[in-house]
């Protein structure tokens, strides 16, 4: 790890012109960054210190119906608050089911939603891929058991966030916030930018997995009410049930959710078997205009995977990610599915 | 002196009477029916308020004034000649104290050291390897097992091919009786390279005081690393001290002075200062040892009635550039069987190397075996127990097999109908053996202070399986006196001699030798006792904190009343493990049974009930020997489910030595474990207790197997049985 120094801006402001300068990075719950620095794979002279930023804090049900929360909410206050449990069912489920306890207390939303990839040849030092610059993705004929079957190329990394699957299904926005230095006052330039569009393919850019630029924070997430009716749903695959990473997660939003009544809306969205969180339009299509029954959900579930590209080891994905699927869709819809 | 004494030996409803000669100053073995004040209490271990509030001080916690900080420069590359190795940056840099070499010969693995420096801060340490500037002729390599038997395969040695010489054994004639089997069935079943993970790395803080050097350690056997450093540095072994008091476990990882503690002792040599030198996680994984992986093709055949005829084992496996793979144990002995042939052959990889990991070679071969079992027993149309019963003569696994099924309830889930959802229920069963009688060797001292103190020492050590809790309890029953009253002292080699923790030896080396102390200072206290009660010494007993006379209890002194009368400070006695007894059995069985949900839709397995029995001669402390029985079986669920070191082939490194990828099981991956100890007095030392460590992790793994494999009606024949491998496994014809 770099030598390096600890700034504690008072303001959203400050925070924004030192993150302007080259190599500085944020600090938050310091559960991805922390780990990065310990394998050198970010190497910052300076960490801003977003944790006492008022700006960042809270949640709420604001006037016009939308939910708004914090970048600097922990995990586990995600997952426990009624209100998301009962109106955002999926988000709830998502911070639950992420990594342990100790780490939902201290990991936060923002950082949940810019945590880097898991993939083994990334977090590897001595491997220089092509995230770190490098000309090749070692997934490629390598072990590729965790890797994407869905949207690789040229990078073959997962996006790791479990919140991230679920805000995209329902909608939500992040405001993003940025301020440019003027010589007597600080203007504030904020965006809202919609969740399905600030994360980018590799196709893009491969070293990064979002939009987010030098300066800019993700102050809030905003999501939208949901529609009368809609339930939504989160689940995920892992192979151990103790802090382990899905080799699937599911979130799906379906309104009305009541059975025997026909689906007017419905979100799917994967995590964990494309390099951002993996909408299915197919999926939803397949869905929309009929009640709800097995053979429909099946037929979703098919459709989400139609165009999956396995690679080498990681085909058994494809087969996972069918199933949850359907099961989320079926549990969304209020039909009941045996599962662990 | 000796006497004769004829002993009643054995266990519940199966016991006879065994003539030994013991010497005068042996106490009698512990028989069967003995009445105990301590031994079989559940007690709390006496050091775990210390581990529960951080205060047990382990070799990471070790603190010295003037103390560097030691780190270690790895091979990043898999095979390469040396070419040079550049230390002036690292020594230029500020804070740097001394940097070596560390000559390995040739790099044959991907995390061998290469170099190592010692510095005032850690961070200057890290930063100073950086500045190592090394000059590598990389060499072809080969990491894959398959690949490294090719006969184009790159030579990880010179001396010879990757493919070693066969170890084969045969009893019988297998070819005729497999010819004339009713049945026989014939598989193959693979498992991984498990690295050992022992929460606390390897490592050490050496310090010299001229030629005089002390060296705290995270090892399993703190006399065997002092004679090592004495030969290394070539000095008197008194002039070295080795200390480990607490340990964060071993698993057979931590023999001797490995390479990180030699390079303490050298850097601290080198500086002129003490240095500490702990290891990296990913260091841990890489280079100190691993179970080696194994490709068992098995063949059986039974006859008529079902009792097996023939074995065939045929195993290779890698334990890197080291050795040791061979898994032919359980095949040999856990059944009856008139005809055996074996053959086992390591082959040698650019990997970091083997070392023994908790029942060597058993846990392995256990799961190859008992796959087949359940394969031959089904094809014979056999009930898998009941298989076993009939295949198997040792009298205490029948009473566990007995005890086992009924707690577990095998009939009535045996029957239960057949589950249609996507959640399939599965048991299986899987037998033990271990042989932990234990060594001679171990000295321990007594002590008696007038205060009413009682203090045992002995140089073992407590890898974390509780020793200082079994050994004070020990002492406490041979002197009648509380267990608050005892005090441990262990781990340093300023105590008398014991045997290095491992082969499950603990318990049944120490306990003999700290009882025969306790006899010989309890004799001591009677002849103090004596004149006052009015009695000869040898009329006297030791119960209740009382020295009184045995005929007439009420004639008694409390015991820290004896003390008073110590002429001096103190009284001690000695005492020392001498060989073991013929006994009642030298070996120790054991069978777990487990009961599994698998999700036939994504792979995904759960254990949901692990119902374990078995057998450690006299169990001293039913609570830590329940532990060490837990600790078998979740190490044996990650064998079975989870763990797998990872190998990139065409870079040559473990793409997964992190505690995020390299996958332990967790809380919610541990069933409901229950332990079921069958008590045997097996007289084979004074105290007849066998050590649990291994026999309890020998069938955990195999009974998780068996039991994903009746769950999914198809045999699960590779490790680990991760979703990928179960979905696969049931693409097979059923």
């Amino acid at each position: 790890m770099n030598r390096f120094e600890v700034i504690t801006p008072t303001d959203v402001g400050s925070a924004s012109r030192l993150l302007a300068e080259h190599g500085r990075v944020a600090i938050a719950g310091g559960v991805d960054v922390v780990d990065l620095m310990k394998q050198d794979l970010v190497e910052p002279p300076a960490l801003v210190n977003l944790k006492g930023l008022k700006e960042l804090q809270g949640i709420e049900l604001r006037p016009d119906g939308t939910l708004r929360i914090g970048a600097l909410v922990k995990l586990a206050e995600v997952a426990e608050l009624p209100l998301i449990r009962e109106k955002y069912t999926a988000l709830a489920q998502a911070a639950g089911e992420a990594a342990t306890p100790q780490i939902r207390n201290l990991g936060t939303v923002g950082g949940n939603l810019l945590q880097r990839p898991r993939c083994w040849y990334f977090r590897n030092p001595d491997v220089h891929c092509l995230k770190k610059g490098g000309d090749k993705c070692y997934a490629i004929g390598g072990l590729n058991r965790y890797h994407s079957i869905l949207g690789g190329g040229p990078s073959y990394i997962v996006h790791p966030s479990n919140l991230a699957p679920a805000l995209v299904a329902l909608g939500a926005s992040v405001r993003i916030v940025k301020f440019a230095d003027t010589a007597i006052l600080a203007t504030a330039q904020t965006e809202l930018v919609a969740l399905d569009k600030f994360f980018t393919l590799p196709t893009v850019d491969a070293k990064r997995e979002n939009t987010l630029g030098a300066g800019e924070i993700i102050t809030e997430v905003i999501v939208p009410p949901p529609a009368p009716g809609t339930c939504s749903v989160y689940l995920e695959a892992r192979e151990k049930q103790s802090f382990d990473w899905p080799l699937v997660s599911v979130a799906v939003v379906l309104s009305p959710a009541a059975p025997g009544k026909p689906v007017r809306d419905a979100r799917i969205v994967m995590g964990a078997v494309a390099p951002i969180p993996w909408r299915s339009p197919e999926a939803e299509a397949a869905l929309k205009g009929a009640p709800l029954d097995e053979a429909r959900a099946r037929a979703a579930a098919e459709a989400a995977l139609a165009n999956a590209q396995p690679m080498s080891d990681n085909a058994y994905k494809v087969v996972i990610a069918k199933v949850i699927v359907r099961r989320a869709i079926l549990k969304a819809g209020g039909i009941q599915v045996e599962t662990a | 002196m000796s006497r004769r004494v004829t002993l009643t030996l054995g266990f519940e409803g199966n016991t006879r009477d065994v003539t030994v000669v013991i010497p005068d100053d042996e106490p009698t073995p512990w028989q069967w029916g003995e009445r105990f004040a301590l031994v079989g209490q559940p007690t709390p271990r006496v050091d775990g308020a210390l581990k529960a509030t951080g205060a047990a001080r382990y070799t990471y916690d070790v603190q010295l004034p003037g103390m560097l900080y030691g780190a270690i420069l790895r091979s990043p590359i898999p095979h390469a000649r040396v070419r040079s190795v550049d230390l002036s940056a690292a020594e230029r840099l500020a804070g740097v104290r001394a940097a070596t070499t560390i000559d390995s010969g040739e790099v044959r693995f991907a995390g061998q050291e290469i170099a190592a420096v010692a510095a005032t801060t850690p961070d200057i340490a890290a930063d100073a390897l950086k500045l190592i500037k090394v000059d590598y002729e990389p060499l072809p390599f080969v990491v894959d097992l398959e690949a490294a038997m090719a006969d184009s395969a790159p030579s990880v040695f010179a001396r010879g091919p990757n493919l070693g010489k066969p170890k084969s054994s045969t009893v019988g004639d297998p070819d005729g009786a497999f010819a004339k089997a009713a049945a026989t069935i014939e598989a193959t079943y693979t498992s991984p390279v498990q690295t050992h993970v022992s929460l606390e790395t390897h490592g050490a803080v050496a310090s010299w005081d001229g030629d005089e050097l002390t060296v705290w350690c995270s090892t399993q056997g703190v006399y065997a690393v002092r004679d090592d450093l004495a030969v290394y540095f070539s000095l008197p072994p008194d002039q070295v001290r080795v200390i480990a008091e607490f340990i964060g476990g071993g698993f057979g990882s931590k023999f001797g002075a490995s390479p990180e503690i030699i390079t303490a002792a050298r850097l601290a040599k080198a500086a002129g200062a003490p240095v500490k030198l702990m290891l990296p996680r990913a260091a841990e994984h890489l280079a100190t040892g691993n179970r080696p992986s194994a490709v068992q093709r098995v063949k059986l055949g039974v006859d008529s009635t079902g009792a097996l005829v023939a074995i065939d084992l045929k195993q290779h496996g890698s334990g890197g550039i080291g050795g040791g793979s061979g898994s032919s144990g359980p095949f040999r002995s856990v059944y009856r069987c008139p005809n055996i042939r074996l053959e086992e052959r390591n082959v040698y990889t650019n990997a970091g190397p083997s070392s023994p990991m908790r029942a060597p070679g058993w846990p392995q071969g256990c799961f190859a075996l008992e796959l087949a079992m359940d394969e031959m027993a089904r094809k014979a149309g056999i009930d898998r127990l009941e298989f076993r019963r009939r295949n198997n003569d040792n009298p205490v696994r029948a009473a566990e097999y007995e005890i086992g099924a009924r707690n577990f309830g095998w009939a009535a889930k045996s029957a239960a109908p057949k589950q249609q959802g996507p959640l399939r229920r599965g048991i299986g069963v899987a037998s033990a053996l271990w042989h932990a009688v234990g060594n001679s060797g171990p000295e321990a001292q007594v002590i008696a202070h007038r205060d009413g103190r009682v203090e045992l020492r002995i140089g073992t050590q407590d890898i974390g399986t509780g020793t200082r809790t079994i050994l004070a309890m020990v002492a406490a029953e041979e002197l009648g006196v509380p267990l608050s009253t005892v005090a441990s002292e262990i781990g340093d080699t300023h105590y008398l001699y014991s045997v290095p923790s491992g082969g499950s030896g603990t318990a049944p080396s120490n306990t003999p030798a700290v009882r025969q102390a306790a006899a010989n200072l309890r004799d001591k206290i009677f002849r103090l006792a004596a004149p006052t009660l009015g009695a000869e010494p040898g009329d006297l007993e030791a119960r209740d904190g009382q020295i009184r006379v045995r005929v007439n209890p009420s004639r008694a002194m409390a015991f820290a009343d004896v003390c008073k009368r110590i002429p001096g400070d103190s009284i001690s006695a000695q005492g020392e493990r001498i060989a073991n007894y013929e006994g009642f059995r030298n070996d120790q069985s054991g069978c777990q049974f487990a009961e599994v949900e698998v999700d036939t839709e994504t792979g995904i397995v759960r254990v949901v009930n692990l119902v374990a029995l078995h057998d450690a001669g006299v169990i001293i402390d039913p609570l830590t020997a329940r532990s060490q029985v837990n600790g078998g079986i979740i190490m044996g669920i990650g064998f079975a489910l989870f763990e797998d070191r990872r190998m990139d082939p065409a870079l040559g490194v473990m793409m997964n030595p992190t505690m995020d990828d390299y996958k332990l099981p967790g809380s919610l991956d541990v069933p409901e474990i229950s332990v079921t100890f069958v008590e045997v007095a097996n007289g084979i030392s004074n105290t007849g207790v066998m050590g649990l460590g291994e026999a309890a992790h020998v069938a955990s793994a195999a009974a998780v197997a068996c039991a994903v494999s009746d769950a999914i009606g198809r045999p699960a024949r590779d490790l680990p049985l991760t979703p990928d491998r179960v979905l696969a496994a049931m693409e097979r014809p059923a």
